[in-house]
């Protein structure tokens, strides 16, 4: 994308640094909220991430630039309401307002399992180095670790707390019986 | 017992690592209150009242004698040398402190123990008949299921962060409801499909709390290759659409109960139908290795029956015992056997850090070293053979484990209340000594029968209050303590809900009313007639003009 700027802004929500594919790199991507999107325009170019609402409302013109797009979805907005447009998609961001709230797991790993998308899924908002480990299982592959948080910390030990997992996930869907004989030599 | 693989052993292993890395970082300021608050409740880890709380798993109930002496010795090291059989077959410490529990987590590991998930917005501890195995009138054992579904639920990543807790109970007893499936979040019922082969009905959408219910059958037979894509299947239904708004409106029964079991039923079908035949479905090689693991002990072909009946002739208390306390063996030289923790003036489910190891001595000479852990808050001894019985009796009775009140009034089952947690809004635990207390007479309280009483001291109903024949509940009233009654509740059958009884009363009133619900049965019960049935057949007018009029 050629940006030799820092494309960061931590007061709009878009982290300098991003987790992908178990490495820091500069984050690429700017989101978008609706608040924002109400007064403001897209910038021109560069890959943008914009909400489930403006991307079905917008989809001819988003899908016009020459720059890659992506849609964030809110708790709420399920994997089912992009599935049609899935295929023409670099990315799509889950939204956590709150660690807490868990669907987001369940929209991952409908995305990977059920819808196949092989683009980036990444996690947003509240995202936590406790959380990783799981959010990584059901198919996040890229975290905006929260702002105030250590990135470095987040990967280093974040990603790997176990070495055993009794279900299969989106990497590798057998359970933990039927990978006995790989165990073993672990 | 289920058998530890290496694989179980290491991930307990690393969960302690976590954990303690966990504990550190909050410790050092680089985790809120907040965010520790989830990582430690999915820990079993509660700050209460006075102290932390830490709720020990036990999965189903079970635990070897090695694992009753490593509770022993925490319970002595690391509280005050008591701790508590809970309503889901866990144990619980009371007084831990927060930078121990990383030590004694690994002290658990060292025998296979844990407080994975035992709290929290997540699955549960699995529970289920605290007979299984043994009892004579199940399908089979439901022990293997519930440790299959233990597994499933272990670390589940897409389950963690679920709209609020989930407890799942197996049941495998055709006519009764032991492990109360009918009020769990899932109800799974081992059943036998026409070819002969296991299979499941699944039950959803039961709970007690603020919002008492009985479950929806959601899944009317499920072959057992199928069980975890069908259990996922409603999980994932309920994790994407259950109310996150208001926790007291977030448990399924109100997801079931606003779509309506059918609507459920279909989304749950829709997704099971993308898991069915993938993956997740079970083989019969990992199902056999499973049942493995609990097979039947080895048990003696030669018992002496004589010496039971001499003993039982012999000497009256231990007849009386073995009458309340012990229970029929699927093998006829055997009997299950009760240790209450319910002795007038201790807390319902109290046990010692020495009992724990007394218990364990007994269990080695007398059980096969197991024992179970009971969701009415006592112990089982599951395979006791009847010669033993005596000798049993006699050092159980020295122990204060004898009483012989399994299943009567005064086998009282209570949580914690306002004198341990803060959530309570009122105690419940000298309500249930006050009860005991007033009903001292040995021969009036068997006499009676059958009689549960159950105290919750909020509307978390952790005293499963709505399934007591007789239930009490703590309310609070401008600051004051005040405790509802219901009636008719049950927990045996297929459950139901107490219905409450009119307004309720001042602590120091509640024996009294206690006493008047029951001279009110005395007067009008039939020959041999339990309460519960006389209250089914008689109602609710009767017992209310006994109290109010």
């Amino acid at each position: 994308m050629g940006n030799e700027t820092n494309i960061g802004n931590e007061a709009n929500g878009t982290p300098g640094r991003v987790i992908v594919d178990g490495r820091i790199v500069d984050n690429q991507w700017r989101r978008f909220s609706a608040e924002q999107l109400e007064t403001d325009a897209l910038p021109e170019q560069g890959a943008v991430i914009v909400p489930l609402a403006y991307w079905l409302a917008n989809r001819d013109a988003l899908l016009a630039r020459a720059d890659a797009v992506g849609v964030c979805l809110e708790p709420g907005e399920e994997p089912a309401d992009l599935a049609d447009d899935l295929p023409r998609l670099e990315l799509v961001a889950i939204h956590f307002p709150a660690f807490k709230d868990g669907r987001g797991y369940s929209y991952a790993r409908e995305l990977r399992t059920r819808y196949r998308f092989a683009g980036e899924v990444r996690a947003v908002g509240d995202v936590l180095q406790d959380q990783l480990f799981y959010m990584h299982r059901v198919g996040f592959n890229a975290f905006e670790v929260r702002a105030d948080r250590d990135i470095e910390e987040a990967l280093e030990n974040g990603l790997r707390p176990f070495t055993i997992t009794y279900q299969g996930d989106v990497h590798d869907p057998r359970p933990v019986y039927l990978r006995r004989d790989d165990l073993q030599g672990a | 017992m289920y058998v530890y693989q290496d694989y179980d052993q290491r991930l307990l292993e690393e969960r302690v690592a976590q954990y303690r890395d966990q504990t550190r970082r909050y410790l050092a300021g680089q985790l809120s209150e907040d965010e520790f608050l989830v990582l430690r409740l999915q820990n079993g880890l509660y700050i209460q009242r006075y102290a932390p709380m830490l709720r020990i798993s036990v999965p189903y109930g079970m635990l070897a004698s090695k694992q009753l002496r490593t509770l022993g010795r925490i319970t002595r090291e690391y509280d005050k040398g008591f701790a508590h059989v809970s309503t889901r077959q866990n144990i619980q410490l009371n007084w831990p402190e927060v930078e121990d529990v990383p030590d004694i987590l690994a002290e658990l590991a060292a025998v296979q123990m844990h407080a994975i998930q035992t709290s929290g917005n997540c699955i549960r501890n699995i529970t289920t008949d605290e007979l299984a195995g043994v009892r004579p009138d199940e399908v089979e054992d439901p022990r293997p299921w519930c440790e299959i579904i233990r597994q499933w639920s272990t670390f589940n990543p897409e389950f963690a962060y679920l709209p609020r807790k989930f407890k799942i109970a197996v049941n495998a007893v055709p006519d009764a409801d032991p492990a109360v499936i009918g009020v769990h979040d899932i109800g799974v019922q081992v059943v036998r499909g026409s070819d002969g082969e296991t299979g499941f009905q699944v039950w959803a959408g039961g709970g007690l709390g603020r919002t008492p219910v009985v479950g929806s059958l959601i899944g009317e037979f499920v072959p057992w290759r199928h069980l975890l894509a069908y259990l996922e299947a409603i999980l994932r239904v309920y994790n994407k659409y259950g109310n996150r708004d208001n926790k007291y409106k977030a448990r399924i029964k109100i997801l079931v109960k606003a779509l309506g079991a059918d609507k459920f039923r279909e989304l749950a079908e829709a997704e099971f139908a993308e898991l069915k035949d993938g993956p997740m479905t079970l083989t019969e090689q990992e199902v056999a290795r499973i049942r493995q693991c609990f097979t039947e002990p080895d048990y003696r072909d030669q018992v002496d029956h004589g010496a039971l009946e001499q003993a039982l002739d012999d000497d009256r208390a231990f007849n009386r015992w073995y009458h309340t306390n012990t229970r029929a063996h699927k093998n006829d030289g055997y009997r299950a056997v009760t240790l209450t923790l319910k002795k007038t003036g201790r807390i319902p489910g109290d046990i010692s850090d020495s009992q724990f190891e007394k218990v364990a001595d007994l269990a080695d000479r007398y059980s096969f070293g197991e024992v179970r852990n009971t969701h009415q808050q006592n112990m089982v001894m599951a395979d006791v053979a009847k010669d033993d019985l005596f000798a049993l009796w006699r050092e159980l009775d020295a122990l204060g484990l004898a009483t012989p009140n399994l299943g009567l009034l005064t086998d009282i089952v209570a949580c914690p209340g306002g004198d341990l947690c803060s959530l309570a809004n009122a105690k419940s635990i000298p309500i249930a000594e006050g009860i005991q207390r007033r009903f001292d007479d040995l021969d009036f309280v068997h006499d009676l029968g059958a009689l549960d009483i159950n105290i919750s001291g909020c509307m978390n109903a952790c005293g499963h209050h709505h399934i007591g024949h007789i239930g009490i509940l703590g309310v609070d009233k401008k600051g004051k303590e005040f405790y509802q009654i219901t009636l008719g509740g049950r927990g045996d059958k297929m459950s139901r809900i107490g219905e409450k009884m009119g307004p309720s009363f001042e602590s120091h009133e509640v024996t009294n009313v206690i006493e008047k619900i029951i001279n009110t049965y005395v007067d009008q019960r039939l020959e041999n007639e339990p309460f519960i049935d006389t209250y089914e057949r008689i109602g609710m007018d009767p017992f209310k003009e006994s109290v109010y009029g």
